[in-house]
C-alpha cells in the first residue's frame, strides 16, 4: 500500500500552515529523517523529514500551497514493488482552507437608557467609525503587533521587555518586526525572571517609562505577581498620589491546548480582584487593539490578558489613524430579548456558537462582551438583565470566586426583581488542567452546556 | 561638579548569528588530565580556580588521563555507552512520533546525553532527582522501562500519569525523580529543601537539583544557593549549560560573572566546571560531589558545560536564532562518539560491534514503541478514563468533586 505523507502539526495549536517547499521530487528515493520539504506557519519555519522509506509517487500539494490544513496528505510515499499506478484517487482533504471567516463584526454599543432615581456611571463611549471606513481583516496577533507599534511610535517612552521579544520576535510572534523597526534599546530580551524583568519593568514605570511587559504566558507571571499587585498596583496609593507605575504586563492567558495543569491557568479573576489594577481581556482584533493602544497611554498598570488560540483567529478591525477604545466599557455583540449571556476574551467563542445554536431554537439571545474586567461595566449588564430577565455567565476558569459568580451577587443586589430564574455560571471544572485531549476538552466548558444553562433559565 | 558623559544600556549578544560562521574561540577549554583534582574535604576557598577551569578526562586520541580518571571498569563504561545511544534512539523515534501526531510536544537531548547518563550512576537509591526537561537519562540509566515513557508521552490508557501532565514530564518516586515542573527553576530550591529535610531527620539520602543555563537567572536559583550555602544542606546543585536557552544565549543570564559555576563562589559552595560531553568526567565530577553531600560536608555546584544540539523542542527552529553549523564546530564533540572512541582504544569495543548495538537498541526502542501504541497514542486508541480528571485534585476527593464526576457520569 502507498503510504500518504500527511502536513504536519509543529505544535498543537497549529491548523494550517503554508508548504513552502518541496526538497525532493518525485521518483526521488527517500530514508526515514531525510529532509522532503519546508512548512512554514505564523510561528516558524520547519523542516518535514520522511518518517518511512521509499519513493515519492506523488506529490500532491504544490510548492507554495498557502492554508494547507494539517494531517492533510501532501505526497505519497513508494513501497517496494509499487508503481505510481497504486495510488488511489487522493482522499477528498486537500483543498486549501478558507480563511477563517470572522464572527458578526464588532457592533457598536449603544448607550443604556437612562435609569431613574440612579446616578448613571460616567463610562465613556466607543469613539465613532466613520460611515465608509474601510474594515480591514485582522488576525489578535497582528492588532496587538499594530497597537504596539503605532504607540511606540507616537511615544518615545513607550518600549517593550520580555523573554524572546526582540531576536525571536515574541514567543508567540506578537513582537513580530519591532526589534527592526525600533532597535534593540526599546525591544528588549531579558534573563528568565519573571520576577526580575517585572520588577525592573515597575522600576522604569516608576521613573517615568512606560513599558510593556511580556510574559510569554502569565501562568510564568505567577513569580512577578508579588511585583504586581503589592508594588505596582498599591504605589501611587501609598505614596500619597505622588508616583505611579504607567506600565501594561500583557501575554497570554488561560488554556491553549495540551499545555497541562501548570500551563492553563485563566488569571481573569486574580487580578481582577486588585484595587489599583486595570484588568483586560479581549476577544475581537479591533477590542484587542483598541484597548491596548488604551492600556498603554493609561496611566495606571494594567494586566491585559490574551489567549493563545485567539492570536490566530481575524477580525474586522476598522483602518482608522487612531483607534483607541475606552477601557471599562463593555460591547454589546448581538442585541436580543429573551436572555443575556455575559462573557469576555476566549469565552465568547463559547458564547457566540451557542447564540447562533439557540436562535434556530428560537431563542433570541443579547451577548455582552465584557472586555474589561475591572473597572467591570456593570450598568450594562444590569440594563440588559432588566430587559430580558434571565442570566448566564461564560468563562473558562475555575468556578469558585469566578467573574460570573461577582456578576451573579451583583445583579442580585441591583436587579432582583427583575429575574426570572436564577443566574447560571457556565466555568470551567474545579480541577487542575489535565493534559490528556479527551480530558482536557471535558475540563473546559462546552457550548452544549451553555445551550443547555440558557435553556434553563428560559425554562425551555 | 564634574561632567560624565550621557549613560547607555548594555545589552550582551552572543558571538555569531544565523548567517555568519560559528565562532567558539572564546570557548576556554583546559587539557585533558591538566585539572587537579582536591580531596573532597578540601576547603571552598581553596579550590576556586575549579570553577574557571573545565574538568576533561578524556582526550583528543580517546585515552582516560589525569586524576580524574580511572573510577570505570570496561563494563560499566560499556552500559554507559549503551545507555547514551538508548537515550539517543529513543529521542529519534519519539521526535518522529510528535511529527506523526501521536504526540504533541516533544524534548530531545541531542549532544547533551552524557549528563543525566552519567550523573545517574553516582546516585543511590532513594536519592532524589528534582530534573528539568532535558534529563531523561537519569530514568534509562536506571533501567526504568521505556514502555513506561512513552505511555506517558503517548498519553494512552497506561499512561502512569493517568492524562494530567504534559508529554516528558514523567515521574518516578521509586527511581528518584521528582516530577517534573513546566515552569523553570521552581524545584531547585525546593531540591535544597528535600536535602535539608533529610539531614534534619538524620536520613542518609541526598538531592540534585537541576537547572538550564537560562534559569539561572530566576530568583528560585539565587534563594536555593543562599539555603544551600548558610545550611550546608546535602544536595548537588546542577547547572547544564548548554549554551542555549531556546534563542536566549547564555550570557543574557551570565552577564559578568564569567562562568555560571563562579555564582557558586560568593555563596562560598564549592563549584566545579566540567566537560558535559566527557561521560568520564561527568562521573567522575558528580561521584566527588555525591561524596561530599554524604560526609555532611555540604552542597557542590556544578556546572555542564555542554551544547543544545537539537531544537529546544518540537515548537522550536533555531535557525532563526543561531547559525545551522553551529552544533558541528562545537569543541567539545560528541558525548556518544567520545566514549566509542575510548572504548575502542582500550580494545573492548570496536566499529563493527557499535553498528550492531545501533541495530539492536533501535529494535529495542521501536519493540518497547509497539507495545506502548497497543495503548493508545495521543489521538488514537486507549485514553485515559474520564474519571481521572477528578481524582488527584486532593488526597481524598471532596464532596463537590465527587459531585462533577457523578455529574460526568463516572
Amino acid at each position: 500500500m502507498p503510504i500518504e505523507i500527511l502536513m504536519p502539526a509543529l505544535s498543537p495549536t497549529m491548523e494550517e500552515g503554508t508548504l513552502s517547499k518541496w526538497l525532493k521530487n518525485e521518483g526521488d528515493k527517500v530514508t526515514s529523517g531525510d529532509v522532503i520539504a519546508e512548512i512554514e506557519t505564523d510561528k516558524a519555519t520547519m523542516e518535514v523529514e520522511a518518517v518511512d522509506e521509499g519513493v515519492i509517487g506523488k506529490i500532491l500539494i504544490a510548492a507554495g500551497t498557502e492554508n494547507v490544513k494539517v494531517n492533510t496528505a501532501i505526497a505519497v510515499l513508494l513501497q517496494d514493488g509499487e508503481s505510481a499506478s497504486d495510488i488511489a484517487a487522493p482522499k477528498a482533504a486537500a483543498p486549501a482552507a478558507e480563511p477563517a471567516k470572522a464572527e458578526a463584526a464588532p457592533v457598536k454599543s449603544e448607550a443604556a437608557a437612562p435609569v431613574a432615581a440612579q446616578p448613571k456611571a460616567d463610562i465613556p463611549s466607543d469613539p465613532d467609525i466613520p460611515a465608509g471606513t474601510e474594515m480591514v481583516s485582522t488576525t489578535v496577533r497582528e492588532a496587538l503587533r499594530d497597537a504596539m507599534a503605532e504607540e511606540m511610535r507616537r511615544d518615545p517612552d513607550v518600549f517593550v521587555m520580555g523573554e524572546e521579544v526582540a531576536e525571536y520576535q515574541g514567543a508567540y510572534k506578537i513582537t513580530q518586526g519591532l526589534l527592526q523597526e525600533f532597535g534593540a534599546r526599546r525591544v528588549i530580551d531579558t534573563p528568565i525572571t519573571e520576577h526580575g524583568f517585572a520588577g525592573v519593568g515597575v522600576g522604569a514605570a516608576m521613573s517615568g517609562l512606560k513599558p510593556i511587559i511580556e510574559f510569554m504566558t502569565f501562568n510564568f507571571a505567577m513569580q512577578a505577581i508579588d511585583q504586581i499587585i503589592n508594588s505596582a498596583a498599591k504605589t501611587l496609593y501609598m505614596s500619597g498620589g505622588q508616583m505611579g507605575a504607567p506600565i501594561v504586563f500583557r501575554g497570554p492567558n488561560g488554556a491553549a491546548a495540551r499545555v497541562g495543569a501548570q500551563h492553563s491557568q485563566d488569571y481573569a479573576t486574580w487580578y481582577s480582584q486588585i484595587p489599583g489594577l486595570k484588568v483586560v481581556m479581549p476577544y475581537t482584533a479591533a477590542d484587542a487593539k483598541g484597548l491596548l493602544k488604551a492600556a498603554i497611554r493609561d496611566p495606571n498598570p494594567v494586566v491585559f490578558l490574551e489567549n493563545e488560540i485567539l492570536y490566530g483567529q481575524s477580525f474586522d478591525v476598522p483602518k482608522m489613524d487612531d483607534f483607541v477604545l475606552p477601557i471599562g466599557k463593555a460591547r454589546i455583540h448581538r442585541k436580543g430579548n429573551d436572555v443575556t449571556i455575559v462573557s469576555f476574551g476566549i469565552g465568547m467563542t463559547y458564547a457566540v456558537k451557542a447564540v447562533a445554536e439557540l436562535e434556530k431554537e428560537g431563542i433570541d439571545a443579547e451577548l455582552i462582551d465584557l472586555r474589561t474586567l475591572r473597572p467591570m461595566d456593570l450598568p450594562t449588564v444590569i440594563e440588559s438583565v432588566k430587559k430580558t430577565g434571565r442570566l448566564v455567565t461564560v468563562e473558562e476558569g475555575y468556578p469558585q470566586n469566578s467573574i460570573g459568580t461577582e456578576i451573579a451577587t451583583r445583579v442580585m443586589q441591583q436587579a432582583f426583581d427583575y429575574l426570572d430564574a436564577p443566574v447560571l455560571t457556565i466555568a470551567g471544572k474545579d480541577v487542575p488542567m489535565p493534559y490528556a485531549a479527551n480530558l482536557e476538552k471535558l475540563a473546559l466548558p462546552s457550548v452544549a452546556e451553555v445551550v443547555q444553562a440558557v435553556k434553563t433559565v428560559c425554562y425551555k | 561638579m564634574i561632567e560624565f558623559p550621557q549613560l547607555s544600556l548594555h545589552v550582551p549578544e552572543p558571538a555569531v548569528r544565523p548567517g555568519g560562521m560559528p565562532d567558539f574561540s572564546n570557548v576556554n577549554i583546559a587539557k585533558a588530565g591538566s585539572v587537579p583534582r582536591p580531596p573532597v574535604d578540601a576547603a571552598p576557598e581553596d579550590i576556586r580556580d575549579l570553577a574557571y577551569s573545565i574538568i576533561r578526562v578524556l582526550n583528543r586520541d580517546g585515552e582516560a588521563v589525569g586524576p580524574w580518571a580511572g573510577l570505570l571498569s570496561d563494563e560499566e563504561l560499556l552500559t554507559g555507552l549503551r545507555n547514551m545511544m538508548k537515550l539517543r534512539a529513543f529521542d529519534a523515534r519519539m521526535l518522529m512520533a510528535q511529527r506523526q501526531g501521536k504526540t504533541s510536544f516533544y524534548m530531545q537531548h541531542l549532544g547533551e546525553e552524557a549528563v543525566s547518563c552519567a550523573f545517574r550512576k553516582a546516585l543511590r537509591k532513594g536519592d532524589m532527582n528534582f530534573p528539568t526537561y532535558r534529563q531523561a537519562g537519569l530514568l534509562i540509566a536506571d533501567d526504568y522501562p521505556m514502555v513506561e515513557m512513552m505511555n506517558q508521552i503517548f498519553s494512552n490508557e497506561k499512561d502512569p500519569l493517568r492524562g494530567r501532565q504534559l508529554p516528558i514530564m514523567y515521574s518516578s518516586k521509586e527511581h528518584g525523580f521528582f516530577t517534573i515542573s513546566g515552569n523553570l527553576a521552581t524545584q531547585y530550591v525546593q531540591a535544597v529543601g528535600w536535602a535539608m529535610a533529610s539531614a534534619i531527620k538524620n536520613d542518609t539520602k541526598i538531592a540534585a537539583a537541576w537547572i538550564g543555563d537560562g534559569s539561572t537567572a530566576e530568583s528560585d536559583f539565587h534563594s536555593a544557593l543562599v539555603f544551600a550555602s548558610t545550611y550546608k544542606a546535602p544536595v548537588i546543585l546542577n547547572i547544564v549549560n548548554n549554551q542555549w536557552a531556546i534563542s536566549t544565549f547564555q550570557g543574557i543570564a551570565r552577564g559578568g560573572s564569567g562562568t555560571f559555576a563562579a555564582r557558586g563562589l560568593g555563596f562560598g559552595i564549592p563549584a566545579l566546571r566540567v566537560d558535559g560531553n566527557d561521560y568520564l568526567a561527568v562521573y567522575a565530577v558528580s561521584c566527588w560531589a555525591a561524596e561530599r553531600a554524604r560526609r555532611n560536608l555540604g552542597p557542590t555546584l556544578i556546572e555542564y558545560v555542554t551544547y543544545r544540539v537539537g531544537a529546544h523542542s518540537t515548537s522550536d527552529d533555531p535557525s532563526a536564532y543561531r547559525p545551522k553549523t553551529e552544533s558541528e564546530a562545537w569543541p567539545l564533540g560528541d558525548p556518544v562518539l567520545r566514549l566509542k572512541k575510548h572504548l575502542i582504544v582500550r580494545g573492548v569495543w570496536s566499529e563493527e560491534r557499535h553498528v550492531q548495538a545501533e541495530a539492536e537498541i533501535l529494535d529495542e526502542v521501536i519493540q518497547a514503541q509497539k507495545q506502548a501504541e497497543v495503548h493508545g497514542t495521543l489521538h488514537a486508541g486507549g485514553k485515559p478514563s474520564v474519571r481521572d480528571i477528578f481524582e488527584g485534585v486532593y488526597a481524598e476527593m471532596p464532596a463537590h468533586i465527587r459531585r462533577q464526576r457523578q455529574k460526568a457520569g463516572y
